[in-house]
């Protein structure tokens, strides 16, 4: 999954927190930063899948990341947006509590997630990234979008 | 000045394949989807050579011919038809109606071009 | 080769065109006609693609197409008697073209012994069909005298690499019918002259006596020597056109020590029979041509057809522009977001309360027409008759009939009703998928049949018509109908429906559209392994249709398809119900009701049934039935729904609001997102706000809802 960015290794992730923990998305992924939306909610839908949302025209679903990872829903807060997230021709919005930074790393410094973070999250996360404040989880885009979705991308 | 062609077939993939090797010959190209609009075209363009196709429907291509050679001011307009066929009997045949060569189908697009020039002495 | 692919996608084009033309011709053959330009018209069809396909390498096709081509000729040349056995054989040879078609289109191989088959077929008409007594079966060749040129393969290098300048005298006198032909001899001489160094003389002994008076005819004839390194083919390929026309001796100066062989020089092979000396009479030189040819009566090239001849299926051809689909597609999109556009000013024309401005209120109409008039330009633009389709299925039925021994015949109804062409395409598989079907499982054996009273053959019928703003699609057989009591049983035991469940005919007769649901005890080669009818509900409900069932046992089954006309625009009503704006498409829509109090009855502790004229409607909670939280209002009166649907009738849904009617645009769900049971689409609102598209059948079955209403119907009826 992960390709090196350049040629020099890099990679730049979008840091953000969510349910209080650190998590961050290559940003080769990420389409657009939004703030709040109005968002329509689907019939029966699971607790992580908060509705659609109009993008332009475009009909795209938004999930509340936290929920994502059983961290519970996400507490509103002016601070909260919308990460518009791209994996082939599918789009999808993340709702995440705040953003911090975007980070410049070298590929060979994520470290494999150990096994004990256990639970159905653990398929979304790919890797850890040590931050000056803590380690991060580095988020499975691909895997995440196969497992949330209805229909297998 | 170009040489202008006239291509009669009833197959619009042979009319636009026809129609894409002589032009980028730099052949001027019209077209006729069958024998009897052929025969109008012809009449209208006064062109410099004739591609025909053989089978076609209201007139095949020996109707347009000899249509076209009726007219001793006709006789010498070369006609090429363009055929499938490569057994002797129909080059005869063809060479009785009053053809003046032929073209084998399928086509290089090179053969196409050398054929035409060869029967209107272009380069 | 650059632009081959756009070639290759016209052959394809036209390949469809004419396998349709084929179609109707054989139709036409069946129905009795014995039209004998129907024939040629057959033959041509065929041979023209047989032609073209070789442009791209199809061998299967081409074969294939050559030997049905062979049978063809035979026929139209009375060789064959075209019987109803050999018409069938037509036929089949005409599916089997088809497929070979299809496959070649999409790169796909095909099954060798199927074609083996076929082949053998055609191959076994002409060997029993040709008749021997006229000799017309002697290949022609033979009988072609010494004017006809077997290109000979003359090989002077004898492996040697290196091509030595050779010099040849030409002898060269046209006939007058060389120039008859088109033909020039300066050019025919420039032709020579670029192979080589060349030097030309008239030849002065046989120039006529220019007093005499009979001249009419030219008589020159040239003596040229050419030195060249092309080699002896080259020289006499020049010649290939003109030969028979003319006298032509072409002799190579040898070198002195080399032997003349027999036969080695072109010359000798032609001027063995030929005299070289002046042809005294024109006319007697065509006359010896046509002799020494003997070819069978050469039919004479038809005159110039009565101009007023009509081609023979009566139709002019209209002027035609052919475009790319792309651009098509971008027509689309941007019509699209021209609705939506139209749709939020009319929305903000409405919020600034200027509709008083009767100006201002005319021009938003105007632009609401217009708008929709463009919308229906476009969707003109990609309509296209469903007769493709439908002759398709009608090979699918013979196809499917074949294989599983039953006798089926289809009758195909309102054929060029037009629908857009991405929905013609979309459309394929399922509806390849039912008429496959309700052959398999729909029809019952021959046998079967006769037992029943009923015709040994069974009909498929397929129909296509417009219907207020719909176009309707029927498949429908007459068959055994389905057997309810094992759909019934299969679903229990699948767990798709509770045990004891008391379910109507129709909901019993909409299961089959569940996913998982199959009563196939062997999996049907046909009907497709497990694939199951929920496949087919599924795709016509991604086109913005519905998919219904009607049956009666012992006579039949008919499947019902709907579909939206503007493929990408639908006609709605709005409504608002949890909180949430959603859209039920117009088409489902019977009224809206506000019930007195009275006309609610109470079943049970969650049921509750509407009277209304003289009729018991399941009330169905709408916000309840998707899970949305229930809206606030403060309204005490029920607001109610009154829906159609293909499962279960009318219902009555229970909402908050219901709105004005919108025309939307539909935007799907499955791209980003997924399937979501009760709704269809999803579309944006003039206010820049989602609302969701409801689908009115997803949301009343049973196992939508978990539980049935029948009893409470049952109850109803009773009342």
């Amino acid at each position: 999954m992960q390709d090196p960015a350049t040629s020099l290794g890099e990679i730049e992730l979008v840091v953000f927190c969510s349910g209080g923990q650190s998590f961050s998305l290559d940003i080769r992924y990420v389409r657009e930063i939004r703030g709040q939306s109005a968002i329509t909610q689907l019939p029966h839908a699971p607790e992580e899948v908060l509705g659609v949302m109009n993008l332009r025209g475009a009909v795209i679903p938004v999930f509340d990341l936290s929920s994502c990872f059983g961290l519970g829903p996400t507490a509103a807060d002016p601070r909260n947006v919308i990460m518009i997230a791209m994996n082939g021709a599918r789009m999808i919005g993340l709702l995440v509590q705040a953003v911090s930074e975007i980070v410049s790393i070298q590929h060979s410094s994520i470290q494999d997630a150990p096994a004990m973070l256990g639970g159905p999250a653990q398929s979304h996360i790919s890797g850890l990234i040590p931050l000056a404040d803590g380690m991060s989880r580095v988020i499975d885009l691909p895997a995440l979008i196969q497992r949330r979705l209805p229909v297998p991308a | 000045m170009a040489i202008t062609v006239l291509a009669i077939d009833d197959s619009r993939t042979m009319r636009s394949m026809v129609r894409r090797a002589l032009g980028a010959a730099g052949f001027i190209c019209e077209v006729a989807e069958d024998g009897v609009e052929g025969i109008r075209r012809f009449a209208e363009l006064r062109p410099d050579v004739i591609i025909t196709d053989i089978n076609m429907p209201r007139m095949d291509g020996f109707g347009v011919i000899e249509a076209i050679r009726q007219d001793a001011a006709n006789r010498a307009v070369p006609i090429l038809v363009l055929t499938t066929e490569t057994a002797p009997e129909f080059k005869a045949r063809a060479r009785l109606a009053g053809a003046t060569g032929w073209i084998v189908k399928p086509f290089e697009d090179q053969s196409l071009v050398q054929v035409v020039r060869r029967v209107t002495g272009s380069l | 080769m650059a632009g081959q692919d756009s070639f290759r996608n016209l052959f394809f084009e036209e390949a469809e065109d004419l396998l349709g033309t084929l179609a109707d011709d054989i139709a036409r053959l069946k129905s009795g006609e014995r039209d004998e330009e129907i024939v040629h018209s057959i033959f041509r069809a065929v041979h023209s693609i047989k032609g073209s396909a070789g442009a791209f390498a199809l061998k299967h096709l081409v074969s294939f197409a050559h030997r049905f081509e062979t049978v063809l000729d035979a026929v139209r040349s009375d060789r064959l008697a075209l019987t109803p056995d050999l018409l069938r054989i037509v036929e089949r040879s005409v599916d089997h073209l088809s497929v070979l078609t299809e496959a070649a289109r999409n790169d796909r191989g095909t099954d060798q012994s199927t074609s083996d088959a076929a082949l053998a077929v055609l191959d076994a008409c002409l060997e029993g069909g040709v008749d021997v007594g006229s000799g017309s079966t002697l290949p022609m060749a033979e009988r072609v005298l010494v004017f006809s040129f077997a290109p000979l393969a003359l090989d002077f290098d004898d492996g040697e690499a290196k091509p030595s300048a050779q010099a040849f005298t030409i002898r060269f006198r046209p006939h007058p019918a060389l120039y008859d032909n088109g033909h020039e001899p300066a050019l025919l001489i420039a032709n020579l002259a670029e192979l080589g160094s060349i030097e030309t003389d008239l030849d002065l002994s046989t120039l006529p006596d220019w007093s005499s008076p009979d001249i009419i005819e030219p008589a020159f004839s040239w003596v040229i020597r050419i030195e060249t390194s092309a080699g002896l083919p080259a020289v006499q390929e020049v010649f290939e056109f003109v030969e028979g026309l003319c006298e032509l001796s072409i002799s190579e100066e040898h070198a002195p020590d080399a032997l003349p062989a027999p036969f080695d020089t072109f010359a000798d092979a032609v001027s063995a029979d030929v005299p070289f000396s002046p042809v005294p009479d024109p006319a007697a030189a065509r006359i010896a041509t046509m002799k020494l040819t003997e070819s069978p009566p050469v039919a004479p090239p038809s005159p110039a057809v009565a101009a007023s001849a009509p081609a023979s299926d009566g139709t002019a051809p209209q002027p035609t522009l052919r475009v790319d689909l792309d651009r098509i597609e971008r027509l689309f999109n941007a019509v699209g977001e021209l609705i939506i556009n139209q749709s939020m000013i009319a929305q903000r024309v409405d919020d600034l309360q200027i509709q008083f401005d009767t100006d201002m209120t005319a021009h938003v109409e105007s632009y609401r027409l217009l708008a929709r008039d463009i919308q229906e330009a476009v969707m003109a633009i990609r309509a296209q008759p469903v007769k493709p389709l439908f002759q398709r299925m009608s090979r699918i039925v013979r196809e499917a009939a074949e294989g599983t021994g039953k006798q089926a015949q289809i009758i195909m109804l309102g054929e060029a009703t037009e629908i857009d062409k991405t929905v013609v395409e979309r459309l394929a598989d399922p509806l390849t998928h039912m008429v496959r079907n309700s052959v398999d499982h729909g029809l019952e054996s021959p046998e079967d049949r006769r037992i029943a009273g009923k015709d040994p053959a069974g009909t498929i019928w397929l129909s296509a018509a417009h219907r207020s703003g719909s176009v309707v699609i029927t498949i429908r057989d007459d068959g055994a109908g389905l057997n309810r009591e094992k759909v019934l049983k299969v679903a229990v035991s699948k767990g798709l429906v509770p045990e004891g469940a008391d379910l109507s005919e129709a909901e019993i007769d909409n299961l089959i559209f569940l996913p998982g649901f199959s009563t196939a005890s062997a999996t049907s080669l046909l009907s497709g392994r497990g694939v199951g009818l929920d496949v087919v509900r599924t795709a016509v409900q991604a086109l913005g249709g519905r998919v219904g069932i009607t049956s009666r046992p012992g006579k039949g089954t008919e499947f019902t398809i709907c579909l939206p006309l503007t493929l990408a625009v639908l006609d709605g009503m709005l409504i608002s119900v949890g909180g949430t704006s959603m859209i039920v498409p117009i088409s489902a829509v019977l009224e809206t009701i506000r019930p007195l109090p009275g006309d609610v009855q109470q079943i049970g502790p969650d049921e509750r049934l509407l009277s209304i004229r003289g009729r018991y409607v399941p009330i169905i909670d709408l916000a309840e039935a998707l899970g949305f939280p229930p809206a606030e209002t403060d309204d005490p009166a029920m607001l109610l729904l009154l829906v159609e649907t293909e499962a279960r009738g009318t219902c009555a849904l229970l909402v908050n609001r219901v709105h004005d009617q919108r025309q939307v645009v539909i935007k799907g769900l499955e791209g980003n997102y997924g399937q979501v049971a009760g709704v269809s689409a999803a579309t944006v609102l003039g206010d820049g706000q989602i609302a969701l598209i409801l689908d009115p059948d997803g949301i009343v079955a049973p196992s939508y809802l978990g539980k049935s209403l029948a009893g409470a119907q049952r109850v109803a009826a009773l009342t």
